[in-house]
């Protein structure tokens, strides 16, 4: 099933990154590898440029006592000095480890003494006070080195350097032979076999997990990638997802060095959209809830345009559901379609397009999660070559993808190249393929229950290949597919998928194991129906306020009926319709360990923390009440008091047909 | 940034001194006797209740309003009928408990209008847009846009004031202020009307605005938290007289200032 093509002048002797970074910096000497917008200007380094820095930075570290196996931290945003810095670590045969640069003084504090870093680069001030505030724990850390001196002058600079100063310190140390010597042989002693990058998983349940990677795992599946969508030199990206997070690690770092492409580093976490539009990226990755961000905003402001724009925006989106998908997948499409298409292109998706920064897009990933159908299409329709992806990890991200031209809302698409899938007798996801990870860091027992010996790894994911298509679809997590005490089967994540596609509800959390009923949890959204209320004249003082508004009460009801009504079309699920459900008085916020760092509900802890909620919710009370604590970003904690209405649902008689039940 | 331009003052000593400063309108007595002085590189907070005098006093020192008595030495220097732009020049810039901001000019507008003062080249030269003024135009934008990125406002750089939150038009007015490289800040209630957050990010700024340039900074503040946390030292008026001077932790524990302002539990 795998086809090898030649990835371009990349050959096996090229298996580390430092090589490919001396190879670009002879292959694509001038060509731009990274961008940073910095005091309002872009500033370009060519991959000559880079491999400079990194060399620099390399020989410093080298100075300071980085051997080879060190674990080095790596804790910011997305900026090119953190980077560099991972070539620069992986020259010496050192060991990058990203860590969440939003993740809380403890959580921190676990990785670098899990992964026992020596050192640690981080951002700015904020990144060297958690460190600071956690040192007693960290006795193994030597050096912490900063990029953003701000704010950091009078700190103790015993252990403490800053990026230039590291850079300085190299090029004294370029001065002596016998030390760039030892530097070259450092990186010619690196294997494709080595451990190129140790990645915590943010896990849903317990501990945070180190995933080992090789340099052949991620090379070779940033090549693969490659190749599946025929990516050049020539892409533009932007870099503003976590760098902790395999999928940056690939797209930001790997893929650029596999082919040359340049990255950009947005100003601020704040101007990503703006940044966007100026570089226009040709090739980008976003999880679900960026596009979804995207789509409310469009909405929330067409609510505000103008009757002529309203209409006219609402024509050409109409002409664009109609026949866009079929034009961006070269379907027989007839030409006055084809010329009203184009009108539109010019008076509605041009522009919106631009204002996204997607004009130049070929590919564009969405993965993480399940994405709505509705904004799937939504973006497909103005000519935006969105796909999805399932990845993980363990599996360098590759593991299905959904080839040009065979766009499903409701798939993952095909095994990438190399990939071998099948599926478990109990549902489960299983697959081999040369991204696989080596193990988790000082875990063996982990290692073993996730990945067979012969190399097939557990996904935890159950799915099913769609007859049809071929495609893989993925249900939920496995151990999360569970069944009501009348046997009915409960997909939780399925339920809250459904829901959280109306833009007015955020995140939804559904229980129903063992229980004689689904109930759920929502969370409204702030943007969406805030902006609701601002133009019903509705007046709140607060979130809680809102949440707990008669009308916004009847429009979610009107939504979990939708829901029921649709789930009752399904013989498989239709026993797993909502009964009861309320909405939550808090936003569900990672800080409070109720979301994981990468945004997914943490269902089995969120039941607990709200014990008397979900009581409640099946022992037939109007309402519940409940005290919770808050965290705060600088680690304060509060308390907020909750007394929500729970809401009853009508069941719908289940109606579809037994079709459905043949797929499975 | 550049450093504010240097001057012969070492930090610590004083920079600016009020000796026994008084100003009525007409009848009405705004302060009366009021002496104190700011260290230069130090935090200085001006507190009391609600119509001690506190502005006036900010006014008094920036040469807004001139005292009727007594007088304000600035760098060794007194100058009894000092003008607003002659304090500007000297080195003095402030903010407004009232935004005060040019509310359809962009962000990166106003602040770049706080660099006026620094502008050589004449009029005629900016009209054209060329040679010597270019050159200046785009040192000043530099230099600007390092005060953007200090401040984190960058998303905003090209939006016009009057459309932001309250809390970031307080922010784009403090680095309006700092365009002008001052030597002595004044802020009149810089976290007014924020809430909590907006506050704690105000907090940092104006921390980091002391330590990195040693810009000395006189602020009047009304949340007690705030000002016991940044000030060095705190002067309490009340009724246009000062009663209280000190290090905060000496002034939280004067009686007279627990009487007239804190109240019971400070």
């Amino acid at each position: 099933m795998a086809h090898h093509a030649d990835a371009r002048a990349v050959t096996g002797a090229h298996d580390t990154f430092p090589k490919l970074l001396e190879l670009n910096a002879v292959r694509f000497a001038a060509r731009p590898a990274m961008r940073h917008k910095d005091l309002g200007i872009w500033r370009t380094w060519t991959w000559a440029e880079v491999a400079r820095e990194v060399r620099d930075f390399a020989l410093g570290l080298g100075e300071l006592g980085l051997k080879r196996g060190d674990k080095v931290a790596i804790v910011g945003r997305n900026r090119p000095k953190l980077y560099w810095s991972m070539a620069a670590i992986q020259s010496w045969g050192g060991v990058p480890v990203p860590v969440y640069s939003d993740s809380v003084a403890d959580e921190m504090a676990y990785v670098l003494e899990h992964a026992e870093a020596s050192m640690a680069v981080v951002e700015d001030q904020e990144q060297v006070d958690k460190l600071l505030s956690v040192s007693e724990r960290l006795p193994h850390l030597a050096h912490v080195i900063y990029d953003e001196p701000r704010g950091l002058r009078d700190y103790d600079h015993s252990r403490m350097h800053a990026f230039e100063e590291v850079q300085e310190i190299g090029r004294k140390a370029a001065g002596d032979p016998a030390k760039v010597k030892a530097l070259d042989e450092a990186i010619a002693l690196g294997k494709g076999a080595d451990l190129a990058i140790m990645l915590y998983t943010s896990g849903t349940t317990g501990r945070p997990k180190g995933v080992m990677l090789s340099n052949d795992n991620v090379i070779v599946s940033a090549k693969n990638g490659g190749l599946f969508d025929g990516l050049t030199e020539t892409e533009e990206t932007i870099a503003y997802l976590p760098l902790a997070w395999v999928g940056d690690n690939i797209f930001s770092y790997a893929q650029s060095y596999v082919l040359g492409f340049c990255v950009n580093c947005p100003e601020s976490a704040e101007t990503v959209m703006e940044d966007r539009r100026e570089i226009g990226t040709s090739y980008a990755f976003a999880p679900p809830r960026v596009y979804e961000n995207l789509l409310t905003q469009t909405m929330v402001r067409m609510e505000d345009a103008g009757p002529l724009q309203k209409k006219m925006f609402d024509y050409f989106i109409g002409v664009a559901k109609e026949w866009g998908e079929k034009i961006l997948n070269k379907e027989p499409v007839p030409l006055g379609a084809r010329l009203q298409y184009a009108v539109g292109e010019m008076l509605v998706y041009g522009p919106l397009k631009n204002r996204f920064g997607l004009t130049n897009i070929r590919v564009g990933y969405t993965a993480g999660e399940a994405i709505g159908p509705e904004i799937f299409k939504f973006f497909r329709s103005l000519g935006i070559n969105l796909k999805q992806l399932y990845g993980q990890t363990e599996a360098s991200v590759y593991i299905t993808a959904q080839p040009d031209g065979e766009i499903y809302a409701d798939t993952v698409g095909k095994p990438n190249i190399d990939v071998e899938l099948k599926i478990d007798d109990n549902g489960e996801v299983l697959y081999r393929s040369p991204g696989v990870f080596l193990g988790y860091y000082k875990d063996p027992e982990k290692t073993a229950e996730t990945k067979t010996a012969d190399g097939w790894v557990r996904s935890g994911d159950a799915g099913f290949f769609d007859p049809k298509t071929g495609h893989l679809k993925i249900i939920d997590r496995a151990k999360d597919v569970g069944k009501l005490r009348s046997g009915a089967l409960f997909a939780p994540k399925y339920i809250e998928n459904k829901l959280k596609f109306y833009p007015n509800i955020k995140e939804v959390v559904a229980f129903g194991q063992d229980r004689d009923f689904v109930t759920c949890f929502l969370n409204i959204d702030l943007t969406a129906v805030g902006s609701w209320a601002e133009r019903n004249n509705v007046s709140y003082g607060s979130y809680q306020e809102l949440a707990g508004h008669r009308d916004v009460l009847k429009t979610l009801t009107a939504h979990v009926d939708a829901v029921n009504r649709s789930l009752a079309e399904e013989p498989l699920m239709g026993g797993a319709q909502i009964r009861r459900f309320l909405v939550l008085h808090k936003e569900l916020d990672a800080d409070d360990g109720e979301l994981t760092r990468t945004q997914k509900v943490r269902r089995g802890f969120i039941a607990e923390r709200y014990m008397p909620l979900v009581e409640a919710l099946y022992d037939g009370s109007k309402r519940g009440r409940i005290r919770t604590e808050v965290t705060f970003e600088d680690g304060r904690k509060g308390i907020i008091e909750g007394d929500v209405e729970i809401i009853d649902m009508t069941v719908h008689p289940v109606t579809g047909s037994a079709f459905k039940e043949a797929a499975e | 940034m550049r450093a504010p331009s240097a001057t012969d003052i070492a930090a610590g000593e004083v920079i600016l001194a009020v000796d026994n400063v008084s100003l009525s309108f007409g009848g009405v007595k705004a302060l009366t006797d009021v002496s104190f002085d700011i260290k230069k590189g130090e935090v200085r907070a001006i507190i009391g209740p609600n119509g001690a005098g506190k502005t006036s006093m900010l006014n008094c020192i920036n040469g807004f309003y001139h005292p009727t008595e007594g007088r304000i030495t600035f760098k060794g220097e007194t100058r009894p009928k000092m003008r607003p732009h002659e304090a500007a020049a000297g080195g003095i810039a402030r903010t407004f408990q009232n935004v005060a901001l040019f509310k359809g000019m962009s962000t990166l507008d106003n602040i770049m209008a706080g660099r006026t003062l620094k502008m050589n080249r004449s009029f005629f030269w900016h009209i054209l847009r060329y040679g010597p003024a270019m050159d200046e135009e785009i040192a000043h934008r530099r230099f600007v846009e390092e005060i953007i990125d200090f401040l984190e406002i960058q998303h905003i750089r090209k939006t016009p004031v009057g459309k932001l939150p309250y809390g970031l038009q307080k922010r784009v007015e403090l680095g309006r202020a700092l365009a002008m490289e001052p030597e002595v800040l004044l802020l009149d209630e810089p976290m007014a009307g924020m809430n909590l957050e907006e506050k704690e990010d105000m907090c940092r700024f104006i921390i980091d605005v002391s330590n990195q340039y040693g810009t000395t900074i006189a602020l009047i503040e009304h949340d007690m938290g705030v000002v016991m946390d940044l000030s060095d030292r705190v002067v309490v008026l009340e009724y246009g007289r000062k009663i209280a001077d000190g290090t905060p932790d000496e002034v939280k524990r004067d009686q007279r200032v627990i009487d007239a302002y804190l109240g019971v539990g400070h």
